[in-house]
């Protein structure tokens, strides 16, 4: 972890969000964060951020040809995504909502099984244990509390110090209003847990603006719970990475937890059930699309990395074989067989359970008696 | 309580379950200003299901309240809110949805009047777009009737029509207990013609949906649809299927099943929640009680398993369907 070059001294920071790497792609200092990365990370996370566009893009159009029941585009939230997810160590834990695609990509989680959720074939889909990246939580909110206890359990394993580990929990702006979420960060606040909350401003909660959930800026809640809570450019990986290293850095080594508001915008629909032009003017969205955090770190390595465009081909040829990948990999997903759905319910046999299944594989088999 | 009121004919037109409780919800908001409509997108957007579209537009953010995101904020301000005289409509945005809200239905919701001796009333609507069958994520497709109609000081409903939803969600508004109003999501885009002209039947009874001689089958919500279609069916096979909407599940109207029950000696329940302790366990408890001697078999339940609602690519084989209906229709002809 010699790469946290920060001196942020744990205290609060914004209004003015971290940026280190401006919209038009040049690289700003802040006084106490810095993204000491190499070009060739740069080149990666260039990369990381094609790779999860081309994936959101590749699922959105699957949903449209009724492939997938359903998808939440992370669109324009990428740099968000990947900068925290880059941030995390191996030995560190996630807890994403259901939005996190970018993330997961980072953690090692392959998209056609990131995808089966929303295929409608498992309500999972890939190992949390070995990916360090917990199962995604549609219920708004849940997944915070569980991020803390998680790290409560760190805490008690004794992983504690620059070698330790730490919880990045993802929320989103909207969840900041649900009462599991304040109850999460009182215990991470009373309990000094490693524990970096990560909220996601997105800008809405489906059709309602972030001033609906708050009247004061996100970052400045945890004031009041006794954490500090640190705006970062949400669309700046740089920034993103910087800060949440920084964070994770200082819950890893005892300081508690951390609030960081990644200022970012939900390009897309809500999901694709959702029609945004009830609810938002197309102006804020084409205001947003001038911060795009992929152009960004496409003007840096323009500018910095002689072989670029060599890296861009790369990519792009990477990330039309990876669309390929879930194209087809989707439309082949099986179906689960009708049993299956008695698996696993509970951990130890349970004998009502086992008479419900074998009731319905005779109602089953009397159909090919029939036929 | 239940409005009676009729508005001298005039078709609407076939409209959908959706638009129906809509309708009704504006009916609502035009007869008492003390009614309000909260919830999750309730106003700008109408709903993720736009049930309640252009009611912010016509009755402003007073009355029709885009919310925070938090269902235990909803419900618990809402009965503050009834408390001071309101009657609050909230939606939960979908049936998984409703948990966080859970102690302050239980645990307050439900008991004020009691605790305060009738001092006290919390005329709370809380609409819930329940049940599966639509394709969808995890927490989106449950059916969560049980846990409401076991708890004491609660109203349940669930309107298997466009008509019966116009009519209810205003009669559960002018109810003076909380009502918890199970909107059966699937069937939302079915349309029927509403009957303004006669008086609606009060919330609390079950309806004869169609006459039978055999077999009595009693469905609510989504499963009504399937239990018509299986008496069609069985009429091909010459089997004759009484069908009873019960529309109330708390109260249930025992006494319309059971005089179904003595004519055709037969019940099948359908519904689509876990059949393990669910509703059709106590009309089957109930009935074999009061009319044993009329039973020709053993009362019988079509539901969803003891599993969690399954992925939506297996939904088909958790949901009852007509297949299973008639599978128990012809397991209790042959006792
Ligand atoms: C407890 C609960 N209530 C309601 C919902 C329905 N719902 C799904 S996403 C969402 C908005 C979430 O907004 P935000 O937290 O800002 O996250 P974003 O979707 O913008 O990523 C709502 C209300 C839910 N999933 N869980
Ligand atoms: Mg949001």
């Amino acid at each position: 972890m010699g790469q946290v070059a920060s001196a942020w001294d744990g205290t609060e920071v914004g209004p003015d969000p971290v940026q280190l790497l401006t919209p038009a792609g040049r690289r700003v200092k802040h006084p106490s964060f810095a993204a000491d990365v190499t070009l060739e990370e740069v080149r990666g996370f260039y990369r990381d951020l094609v790779l999860a566009r081309r994936l959101d893009t590749e699922a959105t159009a699957l949903q449209r040809q009724g492939e997938l029941g359903l998808w939440p585009p992370a669109l324009g939230q990428e740099a968000a995504q990947i900068g925290s997810g880059r941030a995390l160590t191996s030995a560190d834990h996630a807890f994403p909502t259901y939005r996190e695609h970018g993330v997961a990509l980072t953690r090692g989680v392959d998209a056609l099984e990131l995808l089966r959720m929303f295929r409608g074939v498992d309500h999972g889909g890939w190992d949390p244990v070995a990916t360090g990246f917990h199962l995604y939580t549609i219920v708004i909110g849940a997944q915070t509390l569980h991020a803390t206890g998680y790290a409560m359990g760190l805490q008690r394993d004794g992983r504690v110090g620059d070698d330790g580990s730490a919880v990045l929990a993802y929320l989103g702006d909207g969840a900041t209003s649900q009462g599991a979420v304040s109850e999460a960060f009182v215990w991470a606040a009373a309990m000094n847990a490693p524990i970096v909350f990560f909220c996601q401003n997105n800008g809405w909660a489906i059709s309602e603006p972030t001033s609906k959930q708050t009247r004061i800026p996100i970052y400045q809640r945890a004031r009041g719970f006794g954490f500090p809570g640190v705006r970062v450019d949400g669309n700046d990986v740089l920034g993103v990475l910087a800060v949440t290293r920084a964070a994770l850095a200082h819950a890893r080594e005892g300081g508690g937890p951390v609030l960081v508001e990644a200022v970012t915008y939900r390009m897309g629909a809500h999901t694709t059930s959702d029609d945004p032009s009830r609810y938002r003017d197309p102006d804020e969205v084409a205001a947003w699309r001038a911060r795009d955090p992929i152009d960004r770190v496409r003007a840096l390595l323009e500018r910095e990395d002689a072989a670029f465009a060599g890296l861009a081909a790369a990519v792009e040829r990477e990330a039309e074989e990876l669309a390929e990948r879930v194209r087809s990999g989707v439309r082949s997903m099986p179906d689960p067989a009708p049993l299956d759905i008695y698996d696993d319910v509970y951990a130890e046999p349970h004998a009502a359970l086992e008479r419900e299944r074998a009731e319905h594989a005779a109602y089953l088999a009397s159909f090919e008696e029939v036929s | 309580m239940a409005p009676q009121r009729s508005v001298g004919g005039g078709a609407t037109g076939p409209v959908t379950m959706a638009r129906a409780i809509g309708m009704g919800l504006r009916r609502a908001l035009e007869d008492d200003p003390k009614t309000l409509v909260m919830g999750e997108d309730v106003g700008q957007l109408g709903g993720v299901f736009r049930v309640t579209d252009g009611l912010l537009k016509d009755f402003g953010e007073a009355r029709v309240i885009d919310t925070p995101l938090g269902e235990a904020g909803i419900i618990g301000t809402a009965v503050g809110l009834a408390l001071r005289g309101y009657r609050p409509v909230c939606e939960i945005q979908f049936d998984g949805f409703v948990y966080p809200a859970f102690d302050q239905i239980v645990s307050s919701l439900a008991k004020l009047h009691a605790r305060s001796r009738g001092r006290l009333s919390v005329p709370v609507v809380i609409r819930i777009p329940f049940g599966g069958g639509i394709g969808a994520v995890e927490h989106h497709s449950e059916s969560p009737e049980a846990y409401f109609a076991h708890t004491a000081g609660l109203r349940v409903v669930s309107p298997a029509t466009p008509n019966d939803a116009y009519w209810m969600i205003q009669q559960a508004v002018s109810s003076a207990d909380p009502v918890v109003f199970l909107e059966p999501k699937r069937r939302y885009w079915e349309k029927a013609e509403l009957d303004l002209a006669s008086s609606p039947l009060p919330m609390g009874e079950a309806r004869l949906v169609l006459p039978g001689s055999q077999v009595t089958l009693v469905a609510y919500g989504p499963t009504v649809r399937t239990a018509i279609d299986a008496a069609a069916a069985a009429r091909e096979e010459g089997i004759s299927i009484e069908v009873i909407d019960l529309r109330s599940l708390s109260p249930l109207d025992v006494d319309a099943v059971e005089a179904s029950v003595r004519r055709t000696g037969r019940l099948v329940v359908v519904h689509e929640a876990p059949v393990s302790l669910g509703l059709g366990a106590e009309l089957a408890a109930q009935i074999t009680e009061r009319c044993f001697h009329s039973l020709e078999a053993p009362v019988l339940r079509v539901g969803g398993a003891a599993v969690p609602y399954p992925p939506a690519r297996v939904e088909e084989h958790y949901l009852p369907d007509v297949d299973r209906v008639l599978h128990a229709v012809d397991r209790a002809l042959a006792y």
